[in-house]
């Protein structure tokens, strides 16, 4: 059976078509999917992101379990910091991409994916139960108590100095703050200026019961500077053109972040080091065989997932992980895993498109990065 | 918003539709359809001298989020593919039953027209298949 958002009603109410995802009711586009895009990318957007999950740590040894499950520093971000980070199986294969958000130095929020809420919560509780036994942190999944909503775009920032105030509008890239949230009650909220679509902007958290008054402020008070709802599938396009990846897509348990182009996220010099660190170091060793790239398409075609990347020879050498038309680049663009050397910027590759060979050509990501 | 459905055309279940000329047809997708898809990025048809074969795939429409194939409606052999649709893919969108017009055939067998839906059953079709 699939779950519904506190906001259901308001996307069936603004004529949503709606699509199941990762066991979720959510809107796919409430008209043009291209004009939801274009409007992130130029005025801005307001997404129901409130499927994805949070798991709470709590205790003297908050951070020091955030910092066992996950490749970056969780101990060295301020109060106030979120940090994007792994979460890795003892092979190096990534459990959950997600963002982190240290609220104190006892109080760790861990927003992960929609689709992976119930596995990550239960590697969490094993990773604690093995190495925190008994001690000073508790693991709670509160995804049921969080709604989050997602408002993307270069204006953004004005709507929220006019609504939130000049604090939260300075908020630095990937800081976060409570607050009160300005309508009725004052009741709190967390603001983090985070987000998956490549513009500036502002992920929302709140309970479920104050995500209508959200969701209606926000529309209400920014539609005369452009702001739209927007659905899953303009989401997909902006990450995408931002060189972001999806779980499931172009991450999973058998994909290690040396692979996936997200070394960045990698600190190897944490002091209790990490869960499934020996496997990338071993990995690191021994060469890594395949990089994530990013592909434009030089031929009329589209690729998908899945869809095999040849060599100009015919040789396979990786195949399509996430592709599409990007809306605001006016081209065909794609992720794909492909075998070394064959991932250098410049390199020729083909796509096999409907058993039609099309070329392409391996560019630098992201495809798409705001000014 | 129950989507457009032209008189005096046939239709599919795939959502195709065609206009019987004599001989020939014109044939495209449905305003379901390109509801259904939402923005059209691509489309591939034959060219002239394709052949079709009823209810076998002739092309494909790609949406930002899928692949959709085209159904043939009736075999027959495409004597004109538009332009226009493949140079402006949002077209279907726009136009599904006028200007993004897909191909033109020479109908090879004029009994399969029998099989194809009247508006008035593809309307009800529709209907069914929303509840």
């Amino acid at each position: 059976m699939t779950k519904r958002t506190p906001l259901y009603a308001k996307h069936i109410e603004l004529g949503a078509t709606m699509m199941p995802f990762g066991g979720w009711d959510m809107p796919l586009r409430y008209s043009s999917e291209r004009a939801e895009h274009m409007a992130v990318r130029t005025a801005m957007g307001l997404f129901d992101v409130s499927h994805m999950g949070e798991i709470m740590l709590e205790g003297a040894d908050a951070c020091a379990l955030a910092d066992r499950l996950v490749t970056n520093d969780v101990q060295q971000c301020r109060a106030g910091q979120a940090l994007y980070a792994c979460m890795l199986n003892e092979q190096g294969g990534i459990v959950d991409d997600l963002v982190a958000y240290k609220i104190s130095p006892d109080s760790v929020m861990l927003c992960v994916n929609a689709s992976n809420i119930d596995k990550d919560y239960a590697w969490v509780c094993r990773v604690a139960d093995a190495e925190f036994r008994g001690e000073a942190v508790r693991v709670a999944n509160m995804s049921d108590r969080y709604a989050q909503v997602a408002l993307q775009g270069p204006r953004a920032p004005a709507l929220a100095e006019r609504l939130f105030g000049s604090p939260i509008a300075a908020l630095g890239r990937y800081y976060f703050t409570t607050c009160a949230l300005p309508f009725a009650g004052s009741p709190a909220g967390i603001v983090a200026r985070t987000g998956y679509t490549g513009e500036d902007g502002f992920e929302i958290f709140c309970a479920p019961e104050n995500a209508v008054a959200l969701w209606d402020l926000l529309l209400k008070e920014g539609s005369a500077d452009g702001l739209v709802p927007c659905g899953l599938s303009a989401r997909d396009t902006l990450r995408l053109e931002a060189g972001m990846c999806l779980y499931g897509n172009d991450i999973d348990d058998t994909t290690s972040p040396l692979e996936a182009g997200l070394g960045w996220t990698i600190r190897f010099d944490k002091p209790h080091g990490f869960v499934g660190m020996e496997a990338l170091q071993k990995q690191k060793a021994e060469g890594i065989k395949r990089k994530l790239v990013g592909l434009e398409l030089l031929e009329r075609g589209i690729a998908r997932h899945g869809y095999a990347v040849t060599a100009p020879s015919g040789e396979p050498i990786g195949a399509v992980s996430s592709g599409t038309f990007a809306p605001y680049l006016e081209k065909p663009i794609a992720m794909a895993y492909v075998d070394l050397p064959h991932n250098q910027i410049g390199s020729e590759v083909r796509v096999t498109v409907r058993d039609r060979p099309l070329a392409a050509r391996v560019v630098k990501l992201p495809f798409y990065k705001r000014k | 918003m129950p989507s457009k459905v032209i008189p005096g055309l046939k239709y599919t279940k795939e959502h195709e539709w065609a206009r019987i000329e004599g001989e020939h047809a014109t044939i495209g997708i449905t305003d379901h359809a390109q509801a259904q898809l939402g923005d059209v990025v691509y489309v591939e048809i034959p060219g002239a001298g394709g052949e079709l074969t009823q209810n076998k795939t002739f092309g494909v429409v790609e949406s930002v989020k899928a692949v959709s194939d085209l159904f043939a409606p009736l075999s027959g052999t495409v004597v004109e593919a538009n332009e226009r649709p493949v140079n402006t893919p949002e077209l279907l969108n726009q136009d599904p039953y006028g200007n993004a017009w897909l191909i033109k055939i020479k109908i090879k067998n004029t009994s399969e027209v029998g099989e194809l839906l009247d508006a008035s059953a593809y309307e009800s079709y529709l209907a069914e298949i929303s509840k």
